[in-house]
C-alpha cells in the first residue's frame, strides 16, 4: 500500500464509531486480568461479569443506539457503517449473550477452565460485527479469520471429550480449506482489478466499492467470474450451504452445546451479513451469481430437510434444521435483488431462529447427561413430565424453528415467501414449501419424545418419580423465558421491529 | 369503526385469558380450573348472540362491527382487521355453541392434566373465533393455524388407539394443506397489486381490474387443494378418520364440527368472489372429487364397524355436497352450504360427544360389542337417534340439515341436473350406515360383551352433567331448523351483495323464465 493510502486510512480513523467492538475487546481483556488479580474463590464471578458487561453493551445499544450513529465509510474504506449493520452488532451481542450463559451452565457441569472460554467469545463476537461492517476485502478476511480461529479452540474445548476433539479437528480441516478457498478468490479478484490494462482498475481493488465500479467494466471476464464463485463458495462453507454443509452434522455434535448454539446462530449470521454486502459488490455479474445462488438456495433446502429425517441425535437434528434455515435465508437474498425490504426480512428471520435456538440449546444444556454429544431423541422423553417449564420453552423453540404460527419463525418465514413470491421465484417456493412439509416429520419426533410418550390415560400405570435432572437456576428461568417470551411476542405483535422492518 | 366492534374483540381474547389463567389458578384446585375455564368458553357465546341480535349489514364492504390494529407488518399489508359479514355471522355464533359444549364437557372429563387440556382447548377455541372473525386474509390463516396446533397437541397427548401415528399423519397433511391455500393467498396478495391483505381492499382492487386468467387458475388451484386438504376432500380424506379416532372427544368435536369448516369458508368467502373465472377452470374437478366424497366415501362409511370411525367418514362424506354446492357457484347453493356447515358444526359435535358417552358405558366402539343400550340408557338413545337423524337430513330434529341439503340439491339440478341423482344417493347411503347404528349400538339383543362389561360396570343413564352440553347442542340445532330464517337472511343478504353469485343468480332465474 502507497503512503498515501496509509495516511487517508489515519485520517478517517473514527475509533468512537467502532466503540461496541472497542469495549467487547477490553472485556475479553479484563477477563484475563481478573482471573490473576481475583483470589480464587471469586473465579465463579468471572462468568457473571463478563455476562453483565455484555448485558449493558446491549441494553445501550438497544436503547440509544438502536440505527447506528454513524453512517458511510471510515478508516479508509476499510469499514462502512449502515443501520444494517447495526442491527448485526445487537444480532451477535444478543446471541453471545445467551451463548455465555449457556456456556455458565454447561462448563459448570465440567470441570474445565472457564475464563478462556469466555475471552475467546467476546473476542470472535467482536470480530464478527467488524466483518458485518467491513467494506473492503482484507478487513473481511482479517475478521473472519479472527473469528474462525477462535471457533477452532472452542469446538475442541472440551479437550477430554474424543468426539469435540474429532469435531475440532474436522472444523479445522475444512474451515482451513474454505478460508483458503475465499482468499484465492479474494486474490483473483485482486488480480484482475488492478491490472491496469482493463477499464475501472483501481490502486485499492479490494474496497467494495472499487471492486463494484470494476466488475461493472469486466462483468464477462473468466477470472472475476471464478474468484466471485470461489469467494461465493467460502460463504457458503460459512452459512452450511450445499455442497459446503458436509461438516455439520458432525461438528454440531462434538461441539460443547455453548459452541454448537454459537456455530449455528452467530456463525451463520456472520456468513449472511457477508453475502448481504457481497451481494451488492457482485451486482453487476448477477446473470452467474443469481442462479448459482438459486441453485444453492434449492439443494440446501432439499438436503438440510432429508438429511434430518433419520438423525436421532438432537444436535445432528439441529444442525441439520439449521443447513435448511440456510436455504430458506438464501430465497431472502435472492429475493431481494427486486424486493426492498427482504434485506430486513432476513434480518428479522435471523432473530427469530436465533430466539428459537437459544431456548431449545438452553434446555439442552439443562439436561443432565453428561456427555452432551451423545444426547438423543430419547433422552427427551418424560422431558415435559419431569418439567413442565422447560417441555414448554423446548415445545416453543421447536414450533417456532418448524415455522408453525403464532411464532416468530412462522412470520419469518412468511416473509420470506412473501419476498421470494413478488421476486417470482416460483421453483424456490415450491421446494421452500416441500422443505417445510418434510421438516414437520423431524421436529414433530422432537415434540414427540418430549411430550406425548409422557402422559397417557393409562391410570392404573403409575407414573415412575421424575428422574433427578434438570434443576433450574433463577437466572436460567429468566434466560428461557425471555427466548420464549421473545418468540412468542414475535409472532403476535412484530411492532418492534415492524417500523424497522419498513425502512422507517 | 361502531361502538360494538369491541364484543368482537373480547369474544377472541377472553378465551385467550382463560387459557392463561387455567395455569395459574391450578394451585387452587380443579374446582377453579373448571370455573376459569367455563367461563371461558361460556362469556363468547353471549357475547356472540350480543352481536347477532345487533347485527345489521349496512356497513362498508357488508361488513358490521369492523375494528382495525396494526401489528407491526404493514410493511406487507397486514393489519389485524376484524368483522362480521352475513357469511361469518352464522359460524361465529356456532363456534361459540360448539365451543360451549366442548368445553363443558371437557371440563368434566377425567383428563390427566386437566389444565392443560382445558389450555389446548381454550386456546383452538379463540383460534376458531377469531377465524369466522377476521377480515384480513392472513389473520384468517393465522388464527386457524392458532387453533390446529393445540388439536396436535390434544391428539397427541390425551388421544386414543394410535394417537402418535394418527397425530403425525394429521400434522404433515394439513401442514401441506395450510402451505398451499398460504401460497395460494400470497398469490392474489401480490398480484392484486393492492398492496393489502384485507378482503375488502382486494375485492375493491380485484373487481376494479380482475386477474388475468392464467393466474386465477394456478391461485384458485393453490387454494382449492390447500382447502380441500383441510377439508378432506377425496382423495386428501384419510387423516380425518384416523385423527377424528384418536382425538379427546372435545377436541374432536371443535375440529370436527369447527375447524374443518375453515377451508370451505375460504373457499366461499374468498377463493370464489375473488377469483370467479378459477372457479370455472376447475368446476369439473370439483365435481368429481366431491362426488368422490359422496359416493366412495359413501361406501366406506357404510363398510365402518367403529362407530367412532363411522362417524369421522360421514363428517367427510358430508363436505361433498358443501363442495358441489361452491361449483354451482349460486346464490342457493353457497347459502345452503353455509347453512348445512352451521348444522353439521352442531351435529358432528354432538355426534362425537356421544359417541364417547357410550363408550363410557360399553367400553368399545366397535359397534358389534355393544346392543341394546336403550333399555339401560333411554335419554342417550333418545339423544344418539336425534343427532343421528339430523346428520342424515330428515326433516325433525335435522331441519336445518335438511333446508341446507334441499338448497344444495336445488342448486345441484339447475347447475347439472344428473348431479342430483348423485347427491340423493347419498342421503340413501347415509340413511343406511346410520340407521344401522342406531340399531346397532341401541336396540336388538345384548352382545356377549356388552354383558361382561355390564358385569363390571353399571350402566347407567346421561347424568345431569352430560344433558346440560348435549342439549345446547340440540336445542340450538332445534332452533336453526325451525326459524331457518334468522340464520339465512343474513346469509343470503350478504351473498347477494357479493358479485360473483349474484350473477349467477340473475342468470340461472332468467333461464327459468326461459322454460316457461
Amino acid at each position: 500500500m502507497s503512503t498515501e493510502l496509509l495516511q487517508q486510512i489515519a485520517d478517517t480513523n473514527q475509533w468512537g464509531a467502532v466503540y461496541p467492538e472497542l469495549i467487547l475487546g477490553l472485556l475479553a481483556l479484563a477477563l484475563l486480568v481478573l482471573e490473576i488479580v481475583l483470589p480464587k474463590f471469586a473465579h465463579g464471578l468471572i462468568p457473571r461479569i463478563a455476562i453483565v458487561g455484555q448485558l449493558c453493551l446491549l441494553g445501550y445499544l438497544l436503547i440509544f443506539d438502536r440505527t447506528g450513529c454513524c453512517e458511510g465509510e471510515a478508516f479508509g474504506g476499510m469499514m462502512s457503517f449502515s443501520g444494517t449493520g447495526q442491527a448485526f452488532r445487537i444480532f451477535f451481542l444478543a446471541a453471545s449473550s445467551f451463548v455465555s450463559y449457556l456456556a455458565m451452565v454447561s462448563l459448570e457441569k465440567k470441570d474445565m477452565p472457564r475464563v478462556e472460554y469466555f475471552h475467546i467469545l467476546l473476542v470472535i463476537t467482536a470480530s464478527l460485527m467488524l466483518l458485518a461492517q467491513s467494506a473492503h476485502f482484507v478487513m473481511l478476511f482479517v475478521a473472519l479469520e479472527t473469528a474462525t480461529i477462535g471457533f477452532y479452540i472452542l469446538v475442541s474445548y472440551f479437550r477430554t471429550n474424543a468426539l469435540s476433539l474429532e469435531a475440532g479437528l474436522k472444523y479445522l480441516i475444512m474451515g482451513a480449506l474454505s478460508s483458503s478457498i475465499l482468499l484465492f478468490g479474494i486474490v483473483l479478484l485482486y488480480g484482475a482489478a488492478s491490472n491496469p490494462a482493463l477499464v475501472g482498475h483501481s490502486s485499492d481493488p479490494l474496497n467494495f466499492a472499487n471492486l463494484n465500479v470494476f466488475l461493472a467494466a469486466n462483468s464477462a471476464d473468466s477470472m472475476v467470474l471464478i474468484g466471485m464463485l470461489l469467494v461465493i463458495s467460502g460463504i457458503a462453507f460459512k452459512i452450511g450451504a450445499f455442497p459446503f454443509q458436509i461438516w455439520v452434522p458432525d461438528v454440531y455434535q462434538g461441539a460443547p452445546i455453548p459452541t454448537t448454539a454459537l456455530l449455528a446462530v452467530a456463525s451463520k449470521g456472520a456468513g449472511f451479513a457477508m453475502l448481504l454486502n457481497l451481494v451488492v459488490v457482485f451486482e453487476p455479474l448477477k446473470d452467474w451469481l443469481y442462479p448459482l445462488l438459486t441453485v444453492l438456495a434449492g439443494l440446501t433446502i432439499l438436503f438440510g430437510n432429508f438429511g434430518a429425517l433419520t438423525q436421532r441425535n438432537i444436535k445432528r437434528v439441529i444442525g441439520m434444521s439449521g443447513v435448511s434455515h440456510a436455504g430458506f435465508l438464501l430465497i431472502g437474498v435472492i429475493a431481494a435483488q427486486s424486493v426492498g425490504w427482504a434485506n430486513n426480512a432476513i434480518i428479522f428471520y435471523l432473530f427469530a431462529y436465533m430466539l428459537a435456538s437459544m431456548a431449545v440449546f438452553a434446555v439442552l444444556a439443562h439436561m443432565p447427561q453428561e456427555n452432551d454429544a451423545e444426547l438423543t431423541l430419547d433422552d427427551l422423553g418424560d422431558l415435559a413430565k419431569r418439567n413442565g417449564f422447560l417441555g414448554l420453552a423446548l415445545a416453543v423453540g421447536i414450533g417456532s424453528l418448524a415455522g408453525i404460527p403464532p411464532l416468530a419463525g412462522f412470520i419469518g418465514k412468511l416473509l420470506i415467501f412473501v419476498a421470494a413470491f413478488k421476486a417470482e421465484l416460483y421453483g424456490l417456493l415450491a421446494v421452500g414449501i416441500v422443505g417445510v412439509v418434510v421438516s414437520i416429520y423431524y421436529y414433530f419426533g422432537v415434540i414427540k419424545s418430549a411430550f406425548f410418550e409422557a402422559w397417557s390415560f393409562d391410570e392404573d400405570e403409575e407414573g415412575e418419580k421424575a428422574a433427578p435432572g434438570e434443576s433450574l437456576q433463577f437466572l436460567g428461568r429468566v434466560t428461557i423465558l425471555i427466548a420464549v417470551a421473545g418468540t412468542i411476542l414475535l409472532g403476535f405483535y412484530q411492532s418492534p421491529l415492524g417500523d424497522w422492518l419498513a425502512g422507517k | 369503526m361502531n361502538d360494538y366492534s369491541s364484543l368482537v374483540q373480547f369474544s377472541i381474547a377472553v378465551p385467550l385469558v382463560a387459557a392463561f389463567l387455567t395455569l395459574f389458578v391450578k394451585s387452587w384446585g380443579r374446582a377453579a380450573v373448571q370455573i376459569v375455564s367455563v367461563a371461558g368458553f361460556a362469556i363468547p357465546v353471549g357475547l356472540a348472540l350480543c352481536l347477532w341480535g345487533l347485527y345489521s349489514p349496512e356497513q362498508a364492504g357488508g361488513y358490521a362491527f369492523v375494528s382495525e390494529f396494526d401489528t407491526g407488518l404493514s410493511v406487507i399489508g397486514v393489519s389485524l382487521k376484524l368483522g362480521l359479514n352475513g357469511i361469518a355471522l352464522p359460524l361465529f355464533v356456532m363456534a361459540t355453541i360448539v365451543g360451549l359444549a366442548a368445553g363443558l364437557y371437557a371440563a368434566q372429563s377425567k383428563a390427566e392434566n386437566l389444565h392443560r387440556y382445558l389450555f389446548c382447548l381454550l386456546v383452538m377455541q379463540a383460534g376458531l373465533i377469531g377465524v369466522f372473525s377476521s377480515i384480513d386474509v392472513f389473520f384468517f390463516y393465522f388464527f386457524h393455524e392458532l387453533a390446529l396446533i393445540p388439536t396436535f397437541i390434544m391428539i397427541g397427548v390425551w388421544g386414543g388407539r394410535d394417537r402418535n401415528y394418527a397425530a403425525m399423519k394429521m400434522t404433515i397433511y394439513l401442514t401441506l394443506g395450510a402451505m398451499l391455500s398460504l401460497i395460494g393467498l400470497i398469490a392474489i396478495y401480490v398480484k392484486s397489486g393492492a398492496e393489502s391483505f384485507d378482503l375488502i381492499a382486494l375485492k375493491a382492487a380485484l373487481t376494479a381490474q380482475p386477474l388475468t386468467d392464467s393466474v386465477q387458475n394456478y391461485a384458485f388451484g393453490l387454494l382449492l387443494f390447500g382447502f380441500g386438504i383441510l377439508v378432506s376432500l377425496w382423495p386428501f380424506h384419510t387423516w380425518a378418520p384416523l385423527g377424528y379416532g384418536a382425538a379427546p372427544s372435545s377436541a374432536a368435536m371443535l375440529h370436527a364440527g369447527v375447524l374443518k369448516k375453515f377451508g370451505l369458508y375460504g373457499l366461499i368467502q374468498i377463493a370464489v368472489p375473488l377469483l370467479p373465472d378459477g372457479v370455472s377452470h376447475w368446476e369439473n374437478w370439483i365435481v368429481w372429487l366431491a362426488l368422490g366424497n359422496i359416493l366412495v366415501i359413501g361406501l366406506v362409511t357404510m363398510a365402518q364397524r367403529d362407530l367412532k370411525q363411522m362417524l369421522g367418514y360421514s363428517s367427510v362424506m358430508h363436505m361433498g355436497y358443501a363442495f358441489i354446492a361452491v361449483a354451482t357457484m349460486s346464490v342457493l347453493g353457497v347459502g345452503g352450504a353455509v347453512l348445512m356447515m352451521v348444522a353439521h358444526g352442531l351435529t358432528v359435535a354432538l355426534l362425537f360427544m356421544l359417541s364417547t358417552m357410550i363408550h363410557h358405558r360399553t367400553q368399545t366402539f366397535e359397534m358389534d360389542e355393544m346392543g341394546g343400550l336403550s333399555k339401560k340408557a333411554p335419554v342417550l338413545s333418545a339423544f344418539f337417534v336425534c343427532g343421528m337423524m339430523a346428520s342424515i337430513g330428515l326433516p325433525g330434529p335435522g331441519l336445518a340439515n335438511f333446508w341446507g341439503e334441499l338448497s344444495m340439491f336445488l342448486a345441484g339440478y339447475e347447475y347439472k341436473s344428473w348431479l342430483v341423482y348423485a347427491m340423493v344417493a347419498g342421503i340413501v347411503i347415509s340413511a343406511i350406515y346410520g340407521l344401522r347404528a342406531i340399531s346397532a349400538v341401541f336396540f336388538g339383543p345384548e352382545s356377549d360383551d356388552f354383558r361382561e362389561v355390564q358385569k363390571e360396570h353399571k350402566t347407567t343413564d346421561m347424568t345431569w352433567s352430560e344433558r346440560v352440553p348435549a342439549l345446547i347442542l340440540l336445542i340450538t340445532m332445534f332452533f336453526i331448523g325451525f326459524f331457518p330464517k334468522t340464520v339465512t337472511t343474513a346469509i343470503n343478504d350478504a351473498l347477494k351483495s357479493e358479485p360473483v353469485y349474484a350473477a349467477q343468480e340473475v342468470e340461472s332465474s332468467s333461464h327459468a323464465h326461459n322454460h316457461d
